[in-house]
């Protein structure tokens, strides 16, 4: 999977969570859950939970604490996918 | 082996008292499931104004009720059982999505029985709903919490 495959599926799941629509125009590596796509933290654990549906992986706690940006969440999919 | 947890000293860790108690006591209780009876008394302070001269239990009133047995004492529960550094957890509440069915009035007792969803990332989501004494459904609905032990 590519990591732009992995990125355009990650949007998606995050997009019906997003309060600041500006952020999504602009998804990239960078983007930040909480401080660019205003998700709150309770939602960000719906959106790790949809991504373990999504890419079929689990995420453990210290997983979730580091995914602060969607670069964070690709990485950790990435690792959690070669892993499997 | 999970520890036994009993079911008064759930409701003395509740962070709350009076006037916003809304738990008399846990019926059943286990890592998926919660069942608890509340009545509402007549002497409570906001049925002198929900409404004037018609007194009934607010819609917010009774999710609360919900959210306190349903979400708070089950994850008061699934914490002690899974930590047990987790004296006084702090709780908010995150989504409330309820429908209502029929009113309370003053007096009247309540059973909420609670089913989770998931509790992950100490985010508990649980499906409740609440039953007269006669067993009618009065309402319903899907709410969620988080449950902060730092």
């Amino acid at each position: 999977m590519s990591e732009k495959d992995i990125i355009d599926r990650l949007k998606k799941i995050v997009e019906p969570y997003v309060q600041r629509m500006e952020g999504l125009k602009n998804f990239q590596e960078e983007t930040d859950f909480l401080k660019d796509l205003q998700i709150n933290s309770a939602n960000l654990v719906d959106v790790v939970l949809d991504v373990e549906d999504e890419f079929d992986i689990e995420i453990d706690n210290d997983s979730m604490e580091g995914m602060l940006t969607v670069g964070d969440a690709k990485s950790i999919i990435q690792r959690k996918i070669s892993g499997r | 082996m999970l520890k036994p947890v009993d079911q008064k000293s759930i409701i003395s860790q509740l962070p709350y008292s009076q006037p916003f108690l809304f738990v008399d006591e846990i019926l059943e209780i286990d890592e998926n499931s919660v069942t608890g009876e509340y009545t509402f008394s007549a002497g409570q302070e906001f049925y002198k104004g929900h409404f004037k001269d018609s007194p009934i239990t607010p819609g917010v009133i009774l999710t609360e009720c919900m959210a306190q047995i349903g979400v708070v004492c089950l994850g008061i529960f699934l914490l002690k059982k899974s930590d047990s550094d987790s004296e006084n957890p702090k709780i908010a509440l995150s989504s409330s999505e309820v429908e209502y069915f029929k009113p309370v009035y003053p007096g009247e007792t309540v059973k909420v029985i609670s089913e989770k969803i998931y509790f992950r990332f100490n985010k508990l989501k649980c499906k409740v709903e609440m039953f007269s004494s006669k067993g009618e459904l009065i309402c319903k609905g899907t709410i969620a919490g988080m449950m902060l032990t730092k």
